[in-house]
């Protein structure tokens, strides 16, 4: 099996350097590569991250053990497998669907090379077995996707850069400090690493009040990046600037590549300092993301910053079933972060092309989108649906069982609160995108057939029913899907 | 070098950080605070180059040098680049805190700094472990600096004053992180640097100064 795994580690290499490769020709051919090329690098890059976690998940499952390469620094067991694989799909929906089809303006090869940096900077993110390099990943996504943030050059723009990258980089920076305390541990208790799987095969003895102390820090640090109120006040306004395929990919997985630093740090301290502390940590954070994400959604009067805030109350809800634990909650988290990507990514391309559209993404503006423009009004409707958490929808499958999980672990009064929330949360998406989406034409005299039924969309559709049908489908989830799910929740339940 | 020499030098390099950090919160010309932080970055610098020494580690050696480059020359110079205009040097104009109170802030946090690291000073007593609370107070600093003062630049030296404190922490107590990881961070630092220089210009160019109270427009 020697060729096989030769063969593998090819594979654990391939999303970071075809992304490398891909990004230095499409910045360095400054101009002569065609335009066709530079709309669609993204997608092609996603296509060879989505077949690399395919194929890594197959032979996770298939030999039973994790894969690896480079000595031990590149490694895929079930969970960096099911992670990169979502980031393929994900990123394939965002970048295939959001390549503009006009003409003009023509592509900027900088946007290229950065959209194709920043998803071989997610790949290496969960494939790194080493939490410093998972840092440099992390931080590397921001420095990426900063100019993508500040793209259109407007005002706006420019302002919600400058503060995703200094409470970015300060937020990750907190984290290095916990990840640095946690390696001062390490070696004094005589294993100098940084390597997960060395601290789950040794179990050296680790000092637990430093630990305690670094796992409260990274966590803080990278619940920063994971938009985690308190710390969420940069990410609606980087998520409704960036253009919609990079919001979709900012929400939809740097969003969850970040809460799987969390899910690292915490089967990496459990052991040592039990849960007790990092479950009060999450589950506070958790419920407070649920509530303000509750409360900004019932007033809020932009499109994109409705769905960036339902996106704070999603990776809540991801930090509520961290806070459970246990297998369930864990593969339930997983399918969560898979279902809400596919949904994210599908929402926020369509709302690129609702602005392309209609000029605007103000609520107030926009009107009787179903009736009026059908092409891009159905993704829109189907992806909310689909974040509302309902079905036949994965989100909803796996917000249920979360629910069940922290009953059986005795947390009753914390699902009953998460279930309030998410109540909460649904009459308020529902409030404001109903009234943009519903109505018959007949309410509006002044409009009277002067448009015929607009069933166009700006880009390429079947990549949104794809994912919208993956989202469907994910919550039947069986055969290898499920073994690959509660295989990677295995990975992250290790019994103190 | 004798277990003595090796104790004052990396006393007098945790002196020098402290001090130095202490001075960037007390002065208010920018071209200071920048000159101030390339005295912390040779510091710094100085101070792996001690640990190196006295560990006979070669890699600890190359990550000094490293450590000088970058703190020492590179990113002051950036730094230098992003306060060039046309109106000559630079002042903090509108502080949200006040000279004397932002001093006896610094004296509370670097009490807080000292509760901090109690479970890494549990860790033994060496001369390195006996000074990480000064990496503590200089990450504790720079938050002050980032969350009071409200100019571009500012906040960049705040950013960097964080990050020399979190590396003092990182080289004090672990003599550093390991090498690939070290590489990794330095250069998603200068990056991250480079990055906010020119969004800094960018803002100059847009709104007149790089005061960042112009930025208010995104909000709920």
């Amino acid at each position: 099996m020697a060729a096989d795994g030769y063969l593998m580690g090819t594979v654990l290499l391939l999303p970071a350097t075809s992304c490398l490769l891909l990004g230095v020709a499409a910045a360095g051919l400054r101009g002569r590569t065609p335009d066709f090329l530079l709309r669609y690098t993204g997608a092609l890059a996603a296509a060879v991250v989505l077949g690399s976690g395919l194929a890594l998940a197959a032979a996770v499952l298939d030999q039973g053990r994790a894969v690896t390469t480079l000595s031990g620094q590149l490694r895929a067991d079930a969970l960096s497998a099911f992670m990169l694989a979502t980031i393929g799909v994900v990123g394939l929906t965002a970048t295939w669907a959001g390549a503009p089809r006009r003409p003009q303006p023509a592509p900027s090869p900088s946007y290229a090379a950065l959209v194709v940096l920043f998803l071989g900077a997610m790949s290496v993110a969960v494939l790194a077995d080493n939490l410093g390099v998972l840092w440099v990943a992390v931080e590397a996504t921001t420095i990426a996707t900063a100019f993508l943030v500040g793209h259109q050059r407007s005002r706006l723009a420019l302002e919600a850069a400058w503060k995703y990258v200094v409470l970015g980089s300060v937020g990750v920076a907190i984290a290095f400090l916990g990840i640095v305390l946690l390696y001062a541990a390490t070696r004094s208790a005589g294993v100098a690493t940084l390597s997960w799987s060395t601290l789950h095969s040794t179990h050296p003895p680790l000092d637990p009040q430093l630990v305690r102390l670094a796992a409260a820090l990274a966590i803080l640090g990278f619940a920063t990046k994971t938009g985690l109120a308190p710390m969420h006040s940069w990410l609606p306004d980087a998520h409704s600037q960036a253009p919609a395929p990079v919001s979709g990919l900012m929400s939809g997985v740097l969003l969850s590549v970040a809460f799987y630093a969390i899910l690292r740090i915490q089967s990496v301290a459990a052991p040592v300092i039990g849960v007790t502390m990092m479950r009060n940590m999450l589950a506070t954070a958790g419920l407070l993301s649920l509530a303000v994400a509750t409360l900004l959604m019932i007033a809020q009067r932009d499109l994109k910053r409705l769905l960036a805030y339902s996106s704070v109350e999603h990776v809540g809800v991801l930090a509520l079933a961290a806070a459970v634990g246990g297998p369930l909650a864990m593969a339930a988290a997983l399918l969560h972060v898979l279902g809400h990507g596919l949904a994210k990514a599908t929402a926020f391309v369509s709302a690129g092309w609702v602005f392309e559209a209609e000029g605007t993404t103000r609520l107030a503006d926009l009107r009787l989108l179903l009736s009026r423009r059908p092409g891009i009004a159905v993704p829109l409707v189907a992806a909310v649906t689909a974040l509302l958490g309902l079905p036949p929808f994965s989100l909803f499958f796996s917000e249920v069982a979360i629910v069940v999980a922290g009953f059986q672990r005795g947390l009753g009064w914390l699902m009953a609160a998460m279930v309030a929330l998410l109540t909460g949360a649904f009459v308020a998406l529902v409030r404001r995108v109903a009234p943009v989406v519903f109505g018959h034409r007949v309410e509006d005299p002044d409009h009277e057939d002067r448009e015929a039924v607009d069933w166009s969309a700006p880009g390429a559709r079947l990549p949104l029913v794809l994912a919208l049908a993956l989202a469907a489908v994910a919550g039947f989830a069986a055969g290898p899907f499920t073994t690959l799910l509660t295989g990677a929740a295995r990975v992250l339940s290790v019994s103190p | 070098m004798t277990e003595s020499t090796y104790a004052q030098l990396v006393g007098l390099c945790a002196a020098v950080l402290l001090l130095s950090a202490v001075l960037i919160v007390w002065r208010r010309s920018l071209p200071a605070q920048i000159r101030l932080l390339a005295v912390q970055g040779w510091a710094l610098g100085v101070l792996v180059a001690v640990l190196g020494v006295h560990e006979g580690d070669v890699e600890l050696s190359l990550v000094a040098l490293l450590v000088l480059a970058l703190k020492g020359v590179v990113l002051p110079r950036v730094l230098t680049r992003a306060t060039v205009t046309e109106h000559g040097a630079l002042r903090e104009e509108t502080p949200l805190v006040n000279t004397t109170a932002s001093l006896i802030l610094l004296a509370l946090l670097t009490m807080l700094a000292y509760v901090v690291s109690r479970p890494v000073l549990a860790l033994g007593s060496t001369s390195p472990l006996a000074a990480v609370p000064v990496g503590f107070a200089m990450t504790l600093f720079g938050f002050l600096v980032l969350s009071t003062r409200r100019h571009a630049v500012s906040q960049l030296i705040g950013f960097l004053l964080l990050d020399n404190g979190i590396g003092t922490v990182a080289f004090l107590t672990a003599g550093g992180v390991p090498l690939v990881v070290e590489l990794g961070v330095s250069l998603d630092v200068l990056l991250v640097v480079l990055i906010l220089q020119v969004l800094t210009s960018r803002i100059r160019a847009e709104f007149g100064d790089a005061d960042l109270d112009d930025l208010t427009e995104l909000r709920d």
